[in-house]
């Protein structure tokens, strides 16, 4: 194959330094989740390219288990924003100051 | 050396991951997270891992990406259209994804990742399946636990207090 280990490597630096950036920079809840879960592909590219060229399968397998788990976290997310918006009426999270239902 | 498909796939994906957490409207954005989560999809079929290719397919552009569309569409609409953040942050933000990028590449070229190739045969997927069942059969079972317990909370958590439910019989 003519691709290197070094190319999935870097495409996933960028997209970890991209989803940190939306981390830091963005206010909306959304947008903070889309964040979450670009970070956590950047993590599942990661996992498979080195189980490609060590080769062994232990890395497809955890990167199956990751994409499973992210699933439970983006329902269960999604879920509090929708309860934090029902409450506030809005998704700006510097608006959600207290704890009170 | 990278060949074309690769470096499509990397433009689309990156520039998918920018476009959806800058564009203006968050449903547009939703839909470019589906277009970068369908280019990892064929960064791991360029991998050779099939297998994790389409479960990438269904779970992330099928599943999680349509939840998040129908998430946006119940917020209200100016809400949609409006960009939430600081400019100062925006400047601090983007300094540290540079820093980031260019401190982590260093260190990667640096290493000897950039000397691992491989003339071995791809994993064959039969081996994942073999995987689960024997040596990571508790985590198995462990993940269908989380699953269903979020599934239940999440439930739980948006369920709405104060509607009554008028379909009752009684």
């Amino acid at each position: 194959m003519s691709n290197e280990l070094i190319d999935f490597v870097i495409v996933s630096v960028a997209l970890l330094a991209i989803g940190i950036y939306g981390l830091a920079v963005k206010r909306n809840a959304l947008r903070m989740l889309f964040a979450i879960e670009i970070v956590i592909n950047a993590a599942n590219i990661n996992l498979v390219a080195f189980a490609r060229f060590l080769p062994h399968s232990g890395g497809q397998t955890l990167a199956l288990f990751s994409i499973a788990i992210a699933a439970a976290e983006v329902a269960v997310g999604l879920s509090l924003i929708i309860v934090a918006y029902r409450m506030w009426k809005n998704v700006d999270i510097t608006e959600f100051r207290s704890l009170k239902g | 050396m990278a060949d074309v498909a690769l470096l499509a796939l990397a433009v689309l994906t990156i520039g998918g991951a920018i476009a959806a957490l800058e564009m203006r409207s968050l449903i547009y954005g939703s839909i470019s997270l589906m277009g970068m989560l369908a280019g990892v999809a064929g960064l791991f079929f360029l991998l050779d891992s099939p297998f994790v290719a389409l479960f990438q397919i269904v779970v992330y552009v099928g599943a999680i990406a349509v939840l998040i569309l129908f998430t946006v569409m119940l917020v209200r609409r100016e809400l949609i259209f409006k960009k939430i953040e600081d400019p100062r942050r925006k400047w601090a933000g983007i300094g540290l994804m540079l820093v980031m990028m260019v401190a982590l590449g260093a260190i990667i070229l640096d290493s000897g990742i950039r000397e691992i190739t491989t003339d071995e045969p791809a994993v064959d997927f039969r081996n994942i399946g073999e995987d689960f069942l024997t040596y990571y059969w508790p985590a198995l079972i462990a993940m269908a636990l989380i699953l269903a317990g979020s599934v239940t909370g999440a439930l739980v958590l948006a369920k709405r207090e104060d509607v009554q439910n008028e379909q009752r019989a009684d």
